[in-house]
């Protein structure tokens, strides 16, 4: 068995207004930074998995986040899979 | 009829529900979340409102998964009347019982006041009003913005699952009327077999003058009218 991290970003769907990005984006251009745009809020979970490869990993991220993390009718999520270098954490 | 009240760790809204269905005359049960069993000859199960696990990742998103709602599933599939308020609206959409999804209220502000609702439709909840008619209910949610795919959406309006809009005093559906920014207007939908409904707003609150108003006991007759007949 490896030890991986797994990072997840969960977002509201890009159909849905995201209200919370807009106010900020709004507030970052009153501080003078017009240039930034599509400003999105999201969450952001990390989970240790217990895996013998990055794809099985991967798999057991993916079955959290559609059974618990992410609502489909609302949030997309991202995965991204890191390898722990050495020991087992 | 027979209530069952269902109390999460995090419910606050149990107590008025029980004290609606008792001063309405019912026999009211307490549910607890790690119940495995239900009570025998329960007509309603009401999920109350509240903050069920803090709300943590989403609201309801745990409460869904908690021993009892695997019975109020079952006792739903069998034509039991499931009432869900406001964060029991929350769960039923996310246990999959109800369309759709509740969201950050569009203005990112927690509103809590008096509303005015019109009833769209006939059904097992609503029986005791008359179609169109307004309600003065209140509303106190941060995350009731109703939402649903487009396909969703479209099947839920034309099949008739809107039960209540959110309108002005006079029934007019306006922007400013909307607490939430939900779409449509829509405080409450029923599922397509017509046997469970979720409401943001709190009609259990409202059952009695001296408590601020009496516009959501139609509610609890509805229920009570639609068990008559199935009895009868």
């Amino acid at each position: 068995m490896k030890t991986y991290t797994a990072h997840v970003t969960i977002t509201l769907r890009r159909a849905i207004l995201d209200v919370q990005g807009k106010t900020v984006e709004h507030a970052l251009h009153s501080l003078h930074m017009p240039q930034l745009t599509n400003v999105r809020i999201g969450k952001y979970v990390e989970m240790v998995v217990q895996a013998p490869d990055a794809q099985t990993a991967r798999d057991v991220a993916d079955e959290a986040c559609s059974k618990l993390l992410a609502n489909p009718v609302m949030e997309d999520y991202a995965i991204s899979i890191e390898e722990h270098e050495g020991a087992a954490a | 009829m027979k209530i069952g009240v269902v109390t999460f760790p995090g419910s606050n809204c149990e107590a008025d529900a029980v004290r609606a269905g008792n001063v309405l005359g019912h026999d009211v049960v307490r549910l607890w979340h790690k119940d495995t069993s239900l009570p025998s000859g329960l007509d309603v199960i009401i999920l109350p409102g509240g903050f069920s696990y803090g709300d943590y990742l989403r609201t309801g998103a745990i409460a869904r998964f908690s021993p009892v709602m695997a019975e109020v599933t079952r006792f739903a599939a069998n034509g039991g009347y499931v009432m869900g308020i406001c964060n029991g609206f929350q769960i039923l959409t996310e246990a999959g019982l109800l369309p759709g999804a509740l969201i950050r209220n569009a203005n990112l502000s927690f509103v809590c006041k008096d509303v005015w609702l019109r009833v769209e439709q006939r059904t097992p909840f609503t029986s005791a009003y008359t179609n169109g008619q307004v309600l003065r209910i209140p509303v106190a949610h941060g995350e009731g913005r109703f939402i649903a795919p487009a396909e969703v959406l479209e099947r839920i309006e034309g099949e008739g699952q809107v039960v209540f809009r959110y309108v002005d005093p006079a029934g007019s559906m306006t922007d400013a009327a909307n607490p939430n920014g939900s779409v449509n207007n829509i405080a409450g939908i029923v599922n397509a077999a017509g046997n469970v409904m979720g409401m943001m707003p709190h009609p259990e609150r409202y059952v009695e003058d001296t408590l601020g108003g009496a516009d959501g006991c139609g509610v609890f007759r509805s229920l009570s009218a639609a068990l008559e007949t199935l009895v009868a």
